[in-house]
């Protein structure tokens, strides 16, 4: 419907003869508009938009599905989330990068808080004490959990943090090559690919052994002067827990630096940190502590490092100090290693990260503490163990890799995988991740992640499906 | 006279959560372990034992929720009141997206689950690809970068990829100097030299200067538009011809398109790439600092560089034993899948398909406001843009004295005589129960403010802002003082800044004193 005056049609133009859509986000009425458009002196909202050539000017509405009130929004995307199988509906065996763990009622509640979501970043931090501190927090209990000295307020996942941290690496050493371990999350591992493509960085991988391990032997032999980093995952994409002594020694030899990547970090909980093995940069997911699954993201990376390379770090760091009137506070600090200050020469152009999925990882790993890090991380051990042992005894099955294991392991199965997983979606369970999908070398190997949320009814029935079709 | 909308009020004070810790008490509450227990020793080697994370704290779940609580009440927010950012559009977050994002269909699914089992997902995805590209004029639009910024490093990368397929990947990127830093930091990320092009006496890309730069060793432009002036460019056709005829591409950074909805489109401007801002634009939250998302826009001759997989739809014949659930009618149904095969693809920028959780509330914005909604969106952001400036202009610098789009720019050139900068107005806005605007950006005004209401703010809010800025402007000159030792009336007053950038501390270690407040 076009008017003479405008092109398209202005909701100011309309009256009583086409109703105006009213909408409960936009306060101001026609009413107001006209107010307004009076006080700035011009007859319509059109001449506010003259500037723009009239031959890239839209002549008609946008082509979307009309407005959905409230309720007709929440029939139709319900009903679009019910095409969906999720972890409350499926017995889900999937781990890979993404972990189901419980968590505790209050994380949503407090999270969920106005002055928490609908924050913007702390750059006015008189007005921003409870994201600060929050932030500050944050950084703390990554160092505890990974043994290193600082760490930053985020980073956007995992896969990214490993990128930037092998970017980082660059920066310290101007090394050309990053070896990478084929153990490491086959996504973590591509995205480091996109990112180093055309920055004349080389990426070399290097096998595991038939332990399930890096190879330790080809590995030193890959290690030389062009190393910039070996970066290795803990415990590894197959659940397997690396040498990282002898990993972190065979890098350093070389003066290569030493990068470890957590995709599963409530296995911290129970083994030891990166840190205590001389890791130069430790890196990780942190969806698994305290953040929903939602199909792949929003996450969160976190991303710690030695105090001496602290102004090599990307991202954005919460520092203590004080007010005029001597009162504790917090700030954004160091900014001159970021975009708004430094610009091309910033260390990284991160600016949005995952605030408030760091802050729910703050808050659940406050409320598990130390004692409930530990005691989760132990039942997800023995689960899995258990899991393990009763699926090993299973006749035509057997596990790959006989290096110890956190809460996921790889199984090789007598059939094609499609008709196992057929036969669990059948009895509501997805079972694990088809690992010939990355590997052509392990074809028909499954890989199962079992944490503290599968009851041992639903291992045991996992068990007797397989053995059914085995 | 009308009171402030910022008042004194008790709030509480909260130390760190560590050192609230006590032994022994405990917040989390777990099943016990139903499996049989293995000798752990058996299980994991002792050099790899670890025996606590020390320093963790133990507190009660009462202690937990009460640390937070305050904590929260420290923070300003949308929720809150009024936040004219510039660039940053702090628009209202609608709460019916939350409770659609955290339907258990959307938050418990796993990335990895089968792909019958993920049509609500795909399909999401795929329809909320659809509605960018009609709102916007591009062609495909990738929607796997995390924030802004990860698009325009996602977008460079294609370009780049387009460029090294057509034989030469080129050395340059020109940004005008108006740019947002992330802007020329991306273009580093990608290898690129960045040309800084100095902007006209308008606060716009002069089209001359651009062909003295413009030549076959520079990839790209990347321009905002409108730009961060909250001027469109109205040379912009120009521009974008002098770019291709040399065989560049533009690039568009989207976080100004508040101002363009359902009026003008980036693809129809010759936009090749263009990145979206879904916490901006599309109202999902900002939490402090993130999630976001940056959905990148690419016209059909940059779509096979895209990032993998892309969420696409294929009809399935009846009872083909997938697609989307049971079927009233016959006949062939869509069945939405994700697309790994794409052999000119730049690989992936992140692991799994990007800010889902994100995708969903972005969706439901678009859903629930529709053309003629998104339309009333850019036309009233506009007006309220327009309206501040108008009303404050007698009192405030304005550097480029026209109409504005959806912000405007002051700067703190009137004050400045009486030694009163924008960083005191900014602090003095707080006692006034606002957040400041966005202060020292863009780089070109010399103590700029940069004020964008968005289209959710009422007249009277609008009112009540611009009665703080006059009431400041009177200070400025009646009571300097007062502006330069403000704020008064937060929980802190101004912090050191220069001591926590000279003396780090970054985390709080064990067997420090508790500090005073």
């Amino acid at each position: 419907m076009n008017d003479e005056r405008g092109i398209g049609s202005s909701f100011l133009i309309h009256n009583s003869a086409c109703p105006i859509f009213h909408m409960r986000y936009i306060p101001n009425t026609a009413r107001d508009c006209q107010a307004m458009l009076k006080t700035i002196g011009v007859p319509s909202v059109e001449e506010l938009f003259a500037d723009i050539p009239r031959s890239i000017r839209l002549q008609r509405k946008l082509n979307l599905p009309p407005a959905l009130s409230e309720k007709e929004l929440i029939e139709e995307l319900k009903a679009l989330s019910a095409l969906n199988a999720q972890v409350q509906e499926y017995t889900s065996f999937l781990g890979a990068g993404a972990y189901h763990h419980f968590i505790p009622s209050l994380v949503l509640h407090l999270i969920s808080r106005s002055e928490f979501y609908t924050a913007y970043t702390p750059y006015q931090p008189e007005i921003s004490q409870g994201t600060l501190q929050a932030i500050f927090e944050y950084q703390t209990l990554i160092c505890q959990l990974t043994n290193m000295e600082v760490a930053n307020a985020s980073m956007y996942d995992g896969s990214t943090s490993v990128a930037e941290a092998a970017l980082m690496a660059h920066r310290l050493n101007e090394r050309p090559e990053m070896i990478v371990s084929t153990a490491v999350h086959p996504e973590y591992r591509a995205v480091l690919k996109t990112y180093v493509n055309h920055l004349g960085i080389a990426v070399r991988e290097v096998g595991f052994t038939e332990r399930g391990g890096t190879d330790l032997a080809v590995c030193r032999s890959m290690v030389n002067e062009a190393t910039g980093a070996v970066i290795v995952q803990y415990p590894n994409f197959f659940g397997c827990i690396e040498d990282l002594a002898a990993l972190s020694r065979l890098a350093h030899e070389k003066g290569a630096l030493f990068i470890v990547a957590v995709a599963e970090p409530i296995a911290l909980g129970v083994l030891k940190a990166p840190g205590d093995f001389g890791a130069d940069i430790v890196v990780g997911e942190g969806q698994a502590m305290g953040n929903a699954l939602n199909f792949g993201g929003p996450y969160v990376g976190f991303f710690a490092t030695r105090q001496e390379y602290l102004r090599k770090m990307p991202g954005r760091l919460a520092g203590e100090t004080t007010d005029l009137e001597g009162r504790r506070g917090y700030v954004l600090t160091l900014s001159t290693r970021e975009q708004h200050i430094r610009r091309e020469k910033a260390t990284s152009n991160i600016c949005t990260n995952q605030a408030l999925c760091a802050l729910a990882t703050t808050i659940y790993l406050c409320t598990l503490g130390k004692q409930g890090i530990r005691e989760v991380a132990l039942q997800n051990l023995q689960k899995a163990h258990y899991a393990k042992e009763a699926i090993g005894r299973l006749k035509g099955y057997h596990l790959v890799f006989n290096s110890p294991t956190f809460n996921e392991f790889v199984v090789k199965a007598p059939r094609p995988l499609s008709r196992i997983n057929q036969a669990l979606l059948e009895n509501q369970m997805i079972g694990g991740l088809d690992l010939g999908r990355f590997y052509p070398e392990l074809e028909n190997c499954l890989l199962l992640c079992v944490t503290e949320n599968h009851s041992r009814g639903q291992i045991d029935k996992l068990v007797e499906v397989l053995t059914l079709k085995g | 006279m009308k009171k402030a909308v910022g008042t004194q009020g008790l709030v509480y004070n909260e130390d760190l959560i560590f050192e609230k810790s006590v032994e022994g008490r405990k917040a989390y509450s777990l099943p016990a372990l139903d499996v049989p227990e293995a000798d752990i020793q058996r299980l994991v080697p002792e050099e790899y034992l670890r025996e606590e994370v020390s320093g963790f704290p133990e507190v009660s779940e009462v202690e937990v929720v009460r640390h937070f609580v305050r904590l929260s009440q420290w923070n300003y927010a949308i929720d809150v009141g009024f936040y004219p950012l510039g660039s940053c559009t702090m628009k209202y977050n609608p709460k019916i997206n939350e409770d659609i994002a955290r339907l258990p269909g959307f938050a418990h699914a796993h990335p990895y689950q089968p792909e019958a089992l993920s049509q609500g997902a795909i399909r999401l995805m795929y329809e909320l690809e659809k509605c960018l590209c009609e709102i916007s004029g591009m062609d495909r639009v990738s929607l796997q970068p995390a924030a802004g910024a990860h698009g325009e490093l996602t977008g460079l990368m294609m370009i780049r990829a387009y460029l090294t397929a057509q034989g030469n990947p080129r050395k340059k990127v020109i940004i005008p100097d108006s740019a947002h830093g992330t802007n020329p930091a991306s273009s580093t990320l990608c290898g690129y030299e960045v040309i800084s092009l100095k902007s006209n006496d308008r606060g716009c890309i002069d089209p001359q200067a651009l062909r003295e730069n413009m030549n076959r060793e520079v990839a790209a432009i990347m321009l905002t538009n409108p730009n961060t002036l909250g001027l469109f460019e109205e040379n912009i056709l120009e521009i974008a011809r002098i770019v291709h005829d040399q065989g560049g591409l533009v690039y568009c950074d989207g976080a100004n398109l508040n101002a363009l909805l359902g009026i003008v489109r980036p693809g129809d401007m010759g936009i090749d790439v263009l990145h979206f801002n879904l916490h901006k634009t599309f109202s999902t939250p900002h939490g402090g600092g993130g999630p976001g998302s940056g959905p990148v826009g690419v016209k059909s001759h940059l779509a096979p560089f895209m990032p993998i997989p892309t969420p696409e739809c294929r009809l399935e014949a009846e009872d083909s034993g997938q697609g989307a659930g049971p079927s009233p009618a016959p006949g062939p149904r869509p069945y939405y899948y994700l697309d790994y095969n794409r052999p000119q693809s730049i690989g992936k920028v992140r692991a799994f398909y990007g800010n889902f959780g994100m995708m969903v509330r972005a969706y439901s914005y678009i859903r629930s406001l529709g053309a003629e909604g998104l339309r009333q969106v850019s036309e009233t952001a506009v007006i309220n843009a327009n309206y501040i400036l108008s009303r404050l202009r007698d009192v405030y610098h304005v550097p480029y004295d026209r109409h504005c789009k959806h912000e405007c720019v002051l700067s703190d050139k009137f004050q400045l005589k009486n030694d009163v900068k924008t960083l005191d107005i900014a602090k003095r806005l707080m006692d006034y129960g606002f957040h400041p605007p966005t202060i020292y950006f863009p780089l070109i005004v010399p103590g700029a403010l940069m004020i964008e209401p968005t289209e959710t703010e009422s007249k009277e809010t609008l009112d009540e802002f611009i009665q703080a800025m006059r009431a400041i402007a009177r200070e400025a000159q009646e009571e300097p003082e007062t502006v330069r030792s403000a704020p008064h009336l937060p929980k802190v007053r101004r912090l050191d800044e220069t001591m926590a950038a000279r003396k780090p501390k970054l985390r709080w270690e064990k067997g420090e004193e508790k500090n005073a407040r």
